[in-house]
């Protein structure tokens, strides 16, 4: 079942990749990598819950902030130099 | 039993995920695609971290519904800030749902 959810959590990141790709302006790249880095988190705390190991789990949090940090730097760097 | 709704909640958030990568793939104007791509991936995660909480149990549960949190706290702000930029800047970024900018005169 967990599988199930992992499959199903590649075909989202591989439709956010494919908006990362086309994407007309950096807005979209950087709102589509934004999801993408939520996805990855969801992965990881799929992953956690398919092996009962929670290591993965510190890693899904510097994610987490790690999406956010780059989201109001790439915000800024927008701001500044237009989309 | 309590595995049980671990998976099934798993496989719900797993799926609101792909609904939302849909939406940014599909939907046409940059501030629908933050629409699509802000709100449905955080339910998603908060969904799949209750049924990874599930099966965890323990410290780990704790800890990745904290990351549930975490995102939940931090999205918003993010998307926010992404959208006060692309409304001040001095790009075109094409825009065709929101013909009306409210924010735009008077100010």
């Amino acid at each position: 079942m967990t599988t199930a959810a992992l499959v199903l959590l590649a075909i989202a990141a591989a439709l956010l990749m494919v908006r990362v790709l086309v994407g007309p302006s950096v807005v979209d790249r950087v709102i589509a990598v934004d999801a993408l880095l939520i996805v990855v988190v969801s992965g990881l705390a799929v992953n956690a819950a398919m092996t009962g190991r929670t290591t993965f789990v510190d890693a899904a949090v510097v994610v987490g902030l790690l999406g956010f940090v780059g989201t109001g730097v790439a915000a800024r760097f927008i701001e500044r130099r237009g989309a | 039993m309590v595995r049980t709704i671990g998976d099934v909640l798993l496989l719900l958030g797993a799926g609101w995920t792909v609904l939302a990568a849909v939406g940014v793939l599909r939907l046409d104007d940059v501030y629908s695609r933050m629409h699509a791509a802000t709100k449905a991936p955080t339910l998603g995660l908060l969904l799949v971290s209750w049924g990874a909480a599930m099966h965890l149990g323990g410290g780990g549960a704790v800890k990745i519904l904290l990351v549930g949190m975490l995102v939940l706290l931090t999205a918003p702000v993010g998307a926010h800030l992404i959208g006060r930029a692309v409304h001040r800047s001095p790009g075109d970024v094409r825009i065709r749902i929101d013909t009306v900018d409210e924010l735009g005169t008077g100010g």
